[in-house]
């Protein structure tokens, strides 16, 4: 998708600013729990990892994916299984599911590139919901019912998890763990190149690059940190359910990253923060949820396809163009 | 009792019907699709939603107005299509010049908002819709008992997926369609209403939708989300068929539908992915789709 | 009556994205003649067609055929105004058959050619009408891109390098239509490089360069100008 809005990832380096913001945003995040609920941070921090994960493939690659909550459901069975049934240390679990979310973006990511733009947003899909269907069948998914009472366990057998602080510190320390592999990759050389096949990717290949593997490296590493997200989720709610592998899932996660900014490094976290409080909010009506998650699709794509963080971004660089 | 392969025969034509039942709304909403797709470069996700708003149609004609089956066969199109156009004219016409993934996107936050309001409105349970007396019985076959009305939906499909071919391949109307599928400019060029074209297209197959919808309706219940797993499901069939092809998405559609009957008789496990695994397969050796041509 | 042009552009500029293409344009075809832009690659010619034409949108300046503006229309109603074009890749619709392209215009006003008319013009196309658009040989398709705007009764047709990548045979073939569209008192803008094609029907000549239009003099002194074209012309 062509919005080239990644001018966070146009820095090479680190400007001081972003330093000294970065460090705020840190302690804060480190004093939330002292003010909100523990559950709802979680919630936005795994959800926010998710949109992170997404955007790396469609922000930087080009490629819309209507499939991830295949990786995101998929690797909260994967470490709720492990978790319950087999009695693993919750980061072991975690770390199987991002494995098994690795595993499947690579037969997903195989078959999805072989087709670009719109047909690979609906492959992408048509897989996910195969995944689903299989996931209704298969016995250790337990159908309707889902994976429930997934201990939460003691890290590294060391630290109680059912504290909510320790858990809440957890699964911020792998939130950041998941961002800044992603502000990694995309900074890297190898970010570098899947930027240019999203400009141009004839030109890539003129140049000689192999652009299937590259795609496909992306969709690996951004299905494990999907995974990565959906893991440490089940830890943390308990659970693993078909409601995390169903399609309104990949929706809701092109949505939290479409309302925050497309190809921006923090839009997604603003995006999911966004969506979870409002989900939050209006639990307690009655108000059709996915009602108002279809509308703010519609007057994003029709009024700020920029998203939040994407239109700022613009109007500081428009105004300081005009001030130069 | 006669078998084969050990499965008794009357089972396995009964599949084979249900496949063919299931092939002709595959058939019905990969064809509207794939016109859409064509012209407007825009793969229409609330094409499940106004199948949806087709069937419900009928069902409120039904039940608030007392309308019966035959008029809201013709109906309900017309609602729906109504709707569609102005969907196009106000929203989806402001995207054409911006990456197709963006139409992709507006018409799945619109199926959103129509699935969650009929939900909200009318429950997740289905509602029941009474064939019409004419249809209702069945006939022997001599080798097995069907239904007149699933009989009726097969034709039916078929009649709808024939016309729509013949208006694309054999009318004026048609040519503009095929011409401006290739290069809509040059038939502005010429004096053609393109803005126009793509309007009617656009409620053309939102109305294709909707007529199968109200076919559906007797047959499976009157749900919100009778749709929306429907589409996912004729979004791999097009991904098999291509899209470039009109006869093609027509025969895909069936095609499919039947062998998923088929699966369900053999091994029933697998007969909700056995699309998905066909989709796999043709990926691998024919990316482009079976009918396709690689863009 | 007579006297006042046909088509009439005043002071045209166009722009592709951020480049400022044609510059101050101005043009008088009046009716029954035929004009014909000459002019290096680049120069304009061809974005002069397509700016009349309105398929290039960003314009500002006069656009008027028989006194009515043009330059406000949506893309469509030009044609409708009464403008048949014959665009320079010849546009002719592979998913069409010859005699599919060739019905597709819309008629714009009485007096078209009909298509027996046009069939015995073309004997060719009648011949193929049948076939894929597509699958007729180069001359033939343009042969076809012409045909396919006699039957809508444009009063004037803009005809961009018919004769390039042609056989002579062809040239020669397509000179003979012009000359008998001429004599049905068709008028005609001709972007042409091939002078020696465009010396036998054209009644004046413009000349382009780098999207301005510098010179232009009637079709007889073209002889006489030989040296000044080549210069400017390059050839």
């Amino acid at each position: 998708m062509a919005v080239g809005t990644e001018y966070l990832a146009e820095q090479p380096k680190l400007r001081t600013s972003a330093i000294v913001l970065g460090a705020i945003a840190i302690a804060a995040l480190l004093a939330a729990p002292f003010f909100f609920y523990p559950v709802l941070l979680m919630s936005i921090l795994c959800f926010a990892l998710f949109a992170c994960a997404f955007n790396l493939l469609i922000g930087y690659v080009g490629l819309l994916s209507f499939g991830h909550a295949a990786f995101f459901g998929g690797a909260a069975y994967f470490t709720a299984h492990a978790a319950k049934v087999w009695g693993w240390e919750p980061l072991a679990a975690i770390l199987l599911g991002v494995a098994g979310a690795a595993a499947m973006g690579l037969v997903m990511g195989f078959l999805a590139i072989r087709r670009q733009g719109i047909y690979f947003a609906m492959i992408t899909l048509a897989l996910s919901q195969m995944f689903a269907f299989i996931c209704l069948q298969v016995p250790f998914t337990h159908g309707e019912d889902g994976i429930q009472g997934v201990p939460r366990g003691h890290l590294l057998g060391i630290i109680d998890l059912n504290q909510p602080l320790a858990m809440y510190y957890v699964t911020l320390a792998i939130f950041l763990f998941g961002f800044f592999a992603i502000w990694r990759i995309v900074h890297s050389p190898f970010g570098n190149i899947l930027k240019a096949i999203r400009e141009n990717e004839r030109r890539a290949v003129s140049l000689g690059y192999r652009v299937d593997r590259y795609k496909l490296g992306a969709f690996v590493m951004s299905a494990a940190l999907a995974g990565l997200a959906g893991g440490t989720k089940a830890i943390v709610f308990q659970f693993a359910t078909l409601t995390d592998v169903q399609w309104q899932m990949s929706g809701e996660v092109i949505l939290m990253t479409l309302l925050g900014g497309i190809g921006t490094l923090i839009g997604p976290i603003v995006g999911a923060s966004l969506v979870i409080a409002l989900q939050n909010y209006l639990a307690a009506s009655d108000f059709p949820v996915t009602v108002l998650i279809g509308i703010i699709f519609v007057i994003c794509v029709l009024l700020f396809r920029r998203g939040i963080v994407g239109e700022i971004l613009e109007f500081t660089k428009r105004r300081s163009k005009g001030a130069a | 009792m006669s078998t084969i392969f050990g499965i008794p025969t009357p089972a396995l034509y009964g599949q084979i019907l249900i496949g063919l039942i299931n092939g002709s709304f595959y058939a019905m909403l990969s064809l509207g699709l794939a016109v859409i797709f064509g012209l407007l470069r825009v793969i229409n996700f609330a094409h499940g939603a106004q199948y949806m708003l087709g069937a419900f149609a009928a069902y409120l004609l039904l039940n608030w107005l007392g309308i019966n089956y035959w008029l809201a066969l013709v109906l309900a199109p017309l609602v729906v299509g109504a709707v569609a156009v102005v969907i196009e004219r106000t929203m989806l016409s402001r995207l054409y010049g911006v990456d197709h993934l963006y139409g992709l996107l507006l018409t799945f936050g619109l199926a959103l908002i129509l699935e969650g309001a009929f939900r909200y409105w009318f429950g997740a349970a289905g509602q029941p819709y009474a064939a019409p007396s004419q249809l209702t019985g069945a006939v022997n076959l001599g080798f097995m008992f069907m239904p007149i009305y699933r009989g009726w939906v097969v034709i039916a499909s078929l009649v709808v997926c024939i016309g729509t071919w013949l208006l694309i391949e054999k009318t004026r109307l048609g040519a503009y369609l095929r011409a401006a599928t290739e290069n809509a400019t040059l038939v502005q060029a010429f004096g053609v209403n393109v803005p126009l074209l793509l309007t009617l297209t656009y409620g053309l197959g939102a109305a294709l939708a909707a007529l199968a919808g109200v076919l559906a309706a007797p047959i499976y219940q009157v749900s919100p989300l009778m749709g929306s797993n429907l589409i996912i499901i004729v979004f791999a069939v097009v991904v098999v068929g291509g899209m470039g092809s009109i006869l093609g998405a027509i025969v895909t559609g069936y095609v499919l539908g039947v062998l998923e009957g088929l699966t369900k008789v053999f091994y029933p496990e697998a007969s909700s992915i056995v699309i998905f695994v066909v989709m796999a397969i043709v990926l691998l050796v024919r990316p482009a789709g079976l009918f396709g041509r690689e863009e | 009556m007579s006297n006042a042009p046909l088509l009439e552009v005043r002071g045209l500029n166009a722009w592709y994205g951020e480049s400022h293409v044609l510059h101050g344009v101005d043009l008088d075809i009046r009716e029954g003649e035929t004009v014909t832009l000459l002019g290096r690659n680049g120069a304009g010619k061809t974005t002069t067609l397509r700016a009349i034409m309105g398929i290039l949108r960003h314009r500002e300046g006069v656009i008027r055929l028989r006194g009515k503006d043009l330059l406000s229309l949506p893309l469509h109603k030009v044609a409708q105004a009464g403008i048949g074009y014959v665009p320079e890749e010849r546009g002719i619709f592979a998913s069409l058959s010859v005699s599919e392209n060739l019905m597709l215009p819309p008629t714009v006003s009485d007096g078209g050619m009909s298509v027996e008319e046009i069939y015995t013009l073309f004997p060719n196309l009648h011949e193929r009408r049948s076939s894929q658009g597509t699958k007729l040989s180069g001359g033939e398709q343009q042969m076809l891109a012409i045909a396919r705007v006699l039957r809508t009764g444009a009063k004037i047709i803009l005809l961009d390098e018919p004769t390039e990548g042609l056989a002579p045979v062809i040239v020669q073939r397509i000179g003979d239509v012009l000359v008998a569209l001429k004599k049905r008192g068709m008028t005609i803008l001709l972007v042409e490089q091939n002078f020696r094609f465009a010396k036998k029907v054209a009644d004046r000549f413009y000349l382009m360069e780098d999207g301005r239009m510098v010179n232009s003099f009637p079709g007889h002194e073209l002889d006489a100008r030989m040296d000044e074209l080549h210069e400017v012309l390059g050839v």
